[in-house]
């Protein structure tokens, strides 16, 4: 069995105290979209923010590729190669669209042929490439959220709701985008409550509840199966078709 | 290339405007110049001693009360050049006054950078994200820092002579304006630019500006915004030395108190500015220092007052400041 590039063993997260986390244990393997998915108040976007070192795990272990970082710092985390887009961007708005994808290049220098495929991925951003973020639209910065984050290949992406309060057609562009990013051999974390967008990218899927995983297994089956989206999610998929 | 598009012109047309509304009202065209260069110099000095001050609160939320003692050191550390250089400043050369000026506050910026080092690693370390604590520990850092000027220079004013060439004034028509401040509009205006530029052209720069927006999205970038705020805290206490030795040299007497004795002043200038804005900084320092020197001329009484009325106009205006920075 090859090593899972993330996974997260017995993660327990405190924040101040509240007890958030208890006892996650989540596999992500190489390459393909992985859901993370549950009702609001899961446990979801904690489980990013304690991956990123973002609120620092209080038991259990975090594991990047074989090597313990459950206790290195954020910069550390994201210099070993995550990207992260958190549930509210996290667009710098005073700053230019072209400085927050510079800022994102670690060499300092944009490479073009990859902002190439990004403008075409997101064809928004090669017009507004001057205007400060901030005049951007919701989903123009979600847009830049994810351009940021893919700037430059990174070994995971950790995307929290990016389709989150976006009008249907946007949310088809981010659909079409990860696609892409994902037939390029990519590795995603996604957390996602849109369950369409979830089945249209998923390979596979973990759903929380309570700050534990409650299921774990492919997309597909959790996509065909109605009675357990009720009993995981309190949905119908037929409803959200 | 900068984006004029871009630039909100409200604020510098405010202080075209109270420029303009002052014109008529103060009458006589040469005291209208007289005070407007006159509060241009004091507004360049406030702007030199907050900028620091405002990227440090901006980019770690860090309330620091000690940064005034900061301007004390850099006055009382320029002695050590002004006094054994005297005669560089009684010459009557410009060359050899500046050269005193510039190796001054040289020294001045290493020393009060030096001693920012110390009191971020000292001080601020132990008491991030803890506004109380901030306050009173730096409080009493500026307490401890005072007393140690008073142990090392004595308890008693200093006096410090002009450079020669900087005293007096130039006649323009009927208005006399003095060399000195024409000296700091120039140096304050600098410090802006060259802000402006490392802020807007440099990497370095970039990260300030977003840190100042949302630093854990930076360190989620992979930067280590402790680091980058380190280099800011020493700049700005830099900057507070720099702004020390001009405040010295307007003054021309030292006493321990008096980087303390602007701290209100430079909290006005920061809050109407916007916290963490260096151009609402700039823009602020010399609202404040035109209202003054306008309404210290035409309606005395009213001088006492001019700062707080400005600042409640302004945060009625525009709550965050006049150049909001956007916080997440």
């Amino acid at each position: 069995m090859t090593t899972p590039l993330l996974s997260l063993s017995g993660v327990h997260t405190h924040v101040g105290r509240y007890h958030i986390l208890h006892g996650v244990d989540l596999v992500v393997p190489v390459g393909g979209v992985t859901m993370l998915l549950g009702r609001n108040g899961a446990g979801k976007t904690s489980t990013l923010r304690t991956i990123m070192g973002l609120w620092r795990a209080s038991a259990g272990s975090v594991t990047l590729a074989g090597e313990d970082v459950t206790q290195a710092a954020t910069p550390a985390i994201a210099r070993s190669g995550l990207a992260y887009v958190p549930e509210n961007m996290g667009i710098f708005a005073d700053l230019t669209v072209r400085e927050n994808l510079v800022l994102a290049a670690r060499s300092g220098e944009i490479d073009a042929d990859r902002l190439k495929w990004v403008f075409g991925l997101f064809p928004a951003l090669e017009k507004f490439f001057s205007l400060a973020a901030g005049a951007l639209s919701g989903g123009q910065k979600q847009m830049l959220a994810i351009a940021r984050a893919i700037i430059e290949p990174r070994r995971l992406y950790l995307v929290d709701e990016p389709t989150k309060g976006l009008a249907p057609a946007i949310v088809a562009n981010m659909i079409a985008a990860f696609r892409e990013l994902k037939a390029s051999g990519a590795t995603i974390l996604l957390v996602e409550q849109n369950f369409a967008a979830a089945r249209a990218l998923g390979d596979t899927v973990a759903v929380m509840d309570d700050g534990r995983i409650v299921h774990a297994g492919a997309m597909a089956e959790l996509a065909d199966d109605a009675e357990l989206q009720h009993r995981l999610l309190g949905l119908s998929l037929a409803k959200h078709q | 290339m900068i984006d004029f598009k871009q630039i909100d012109w409200v604020p510098p047309g405010l202080i075209v405007g109270m420029a303009l509304i002052a014109l008529p009202l103060v009458g006589d065209p040469a005291a209208w110049l007289t005070l407007t260069v006159a509060a241009l110099a004091m507004g360049m000095m406030i702007f030199v001693m907050s900028s620091g001050l405002t990227l440090v609160f901006g980019l770690m939320d860090v309330i620091n009360f000690g940064h005034g003692v900061f301007i004390s050191i850099g006055a009382y550390v320029a002695l050590l050049v002004f006094v054994p250089l005297a005669a560089w400043g009684a010459a009557d050369s410009l060359t050899l006054n500046l050269a005193l000026v510039g190796l001054a506050i040289l020294v001045s910026m290493t020393a009060t950078g030096a001693l920012g080092y110390a009191f971020e690693q000292v001080v601020i370390r132990p008491v991030y994200g803890q506004h109380l604590k901030q306050i009173l520990i730096t409080t009493g850092g500026l307490i401890v820092v005072e007393q140690l000027i008073h142990a090392l220079w004595g308890a008693n004013p200093i006096p410090l002579r002009l450079p020669e060439t900087l005293r007096g004034s130039f006649l323009i028509g009927d208005a006399a304006v003095e060399r000195f401040r024409v000296f700091a509009i120039v140096l304050g205006l600098a410090v802006f630019a060259a802000m402006y530029i490392g802020l807007n052209r440099t990497r370095i720069g970039l990260l300030i500006r977003a840190g100042v927006e949302n630093r854990e999205m930076v360190e989620a970038l992979g930067y280590d915004i402790r680091k980058i705020f380190i280099g800011v805290f020493v700049a700005g206490s830099a900057l507070a030395g720099l702004g020390g030795v001009l405040w010295a040299l307007y003054r021309q007497i030292l006493v321990a108190s008096m980087g303390m004795e602007m701290m209100v002043l430079i909290f006005i200038a920061i809050i109407i500015g916007g916290l963490g804005s260096v151009g609402g900084c700039f823009a602020g320092s010399i609202l404040l220092a035109l209202l003054a020197n306008y309404t210290g001329f035409l309606v005395p009484k009213l001088a006492l007052v001019s700062n707080i009325l400005l600042m409640l106009a302004i945060l009625v205006w525009r709550p965050q400041g006049l150049y909001p920075v956007a916080r997440r």
